[in-house]
């Protein structure tokens, strides 16, 4: 056992866990944040994604110890209060989602996407760095013009900082 | 995942110091092989040593014709590298098809050619660019590192530290991905070092691993162009056949990869 100090969505907490346990799981099951899903379990799907100190991980393949003095946000960080992210919001309004289950690795390497590339994201880009996280239900066709959405609505939100 | 005790080391040495007190230790990096392997039991180490937060593993320099990187480096900072794009853009762009982004954000090179995964990327690059593997205990030779599927020269608890790959006159790798994994069904890297030698090398195609190809080597010495590979033949004999492509697929991928890397590399 060792204890892991870390920040979730700009809280700090304090846990106890063996030395074994996935970031996933200290979340989900130390933290009871359960919007970070656990799918394939093998780093492919991307049901698990994350941000680390501003980087999408898959949580399902870092131990709890490797985030210790981290800075982690889950989904459950991005809104503000009953205000969605705008990522969250193009999702619900292009219909890009259907079971839900990717939904939120897929916001988490979105939001991560459109951070990383800013204003020059076209839809070949989005469909390519998109390829670590699968969706059974809907074809993509929605997620990624979500995704195009709001870069958009980011955009426009930063500007207005 | 059997139980293990994880310990992060703050230098070098004490990464050395801690390897040694565990009864089977294993240094552990971006994790991206390891946790996987350690998940389905197929590997259960003591201790695990995380190296990936040790200041003198991580960071890129390139001085005069050398780009040096050190072992911690992520593959998503390789990729992203001013310096690594205008010395070696195809190391760049190599780096860049490494799994999917939230892999590349955690993966690091010395983890990758520790590990020697017959499919992985790295390994093409150092054996194609003849760079060298410097360790906490010695310098090793691209042509010494490799020694079959998982296997190097490294010796138990011998941790690799940066590796030097000298600039070459022209360089391109094209890979043909497994589209779930990411890794290369095959890939090829084509190199013409600044003396006018030419090595190409396949990943993801051979049972004994990384590989050097003697016959786009001979047809490239003699003519640098993608065309000079028509008339090659790739013995398939060796090969790696699974459910995703049999030996003769991977022989002629081999080709068709090494010249869609002759034309990346201009």
């Amino acid at each position: 056992m060792s204890t892991v100090k870390l920040t979730v969505n700009g809280k700090a907490v304090s846990v106890d866990v063996e030395d074994r346990t996935l970031l996933v799981h200290l979340l989900r099951e130390n933290l009871n944040l359960t919007g970070t899903h656990v799918g394939c379990d093998t780093s492919q799907c991307g049901a698990c994604v994350v941000h680390v100190d501003g980087r999408a991980v898959k949580s399902c393949t870092m131990l709890a110890g490797q985030a210790a003095g981290s800075n982690v946000t889950t989904i459950e960080g991005l809104a503000k209060g009953d205000e969605l992210h705008p990522m969250q919001a193009a999702f619900r309004d292009n219909h890009g989602l259907q079971c839900g289950y990717c939904t939120p690795g897929m916001i988490m390497s979105a939001v991560d996407i459109v951070h990383r590339h800013g204003g020059k994201l076209d839809e070949e880009t989005v469909r390519h760095e998109l390829e670590g996280n699968i969706c059974r239900c809907t074809g993509y066709h929605n997620i990624v013009k979500a995704v195009l959405d709001a870069a958009g609505r980011m955009k426009v939100a930063q500007a207005a900082e | 995942m059997y139980e293990t005790n994880y310990h992060r080391a703050s230098s070098i040495d004490d990464a050395v110091a801690q390897f040694a007190k565990g009864t089977d230790s294993k240094f552990l990096s971006g994790g991206q092989t390891l946790l996987p392997v350690m998940k389905q039991r197929l590997a259960a180490p003591s201790d695990v040593i995380d190296v990936a937060k040790i200041k003198d593993m991580i960071g890129i320099d390139v001085s005069g014709d050398t780009v040096t990187i050190k072992a911690a480096t992520t593959h998503y900072d390789v990729a992203q590298s001013d310096a690594v794009q205008k010395a070696i853009p195809a190391l760049a762009n190599l780096a860049s098809m490494i799994g999917d982004p939230a892999v590349r954000h955690r993966g690091t090179i010395g983890g990758s050619l520790a590990n020697n995964d017959p499919a992985a990327d790295y390994p093409a690059a150092v054996l194609a660019l003849g760079a060298v593997v410097k360790t906490n205990k010695r310098s090793i030779a691209a042509e010494d590192f490799f020694k079959g599927l998982f296997s190097t020269a490294l010796e138990d608890g011998e941790i690799i530290t940066q590796v030097s790959f000298p600039v070459p006159a022209k360089a391109g790798y094209a890979k043909f991905p497994n589209p779930a994994s990411r890794f290369a069904l095959t890939g090829v890297f084509v190199a013409k070092t600044k003396s006018g030698d030419v090595r190409v090398v396949a990943t993801g195609a051979s049972q004994s691993g990384v590989m050097r190809v003697a016959p786009i080597e001979q047809a490239l010495k003699a003519n640098w162009a993608a065309s000079a590979l028509d008339a090659v033949t790739i013995p398939a004999s060796g090969l790696l056949a699974d459910i995703h492509g049999s030996a003769d697929y991977r022989a002629n991928l081999v080709k068709v990869m090494g010249q869609r890397a002759v034309t990346a590399a201009g």
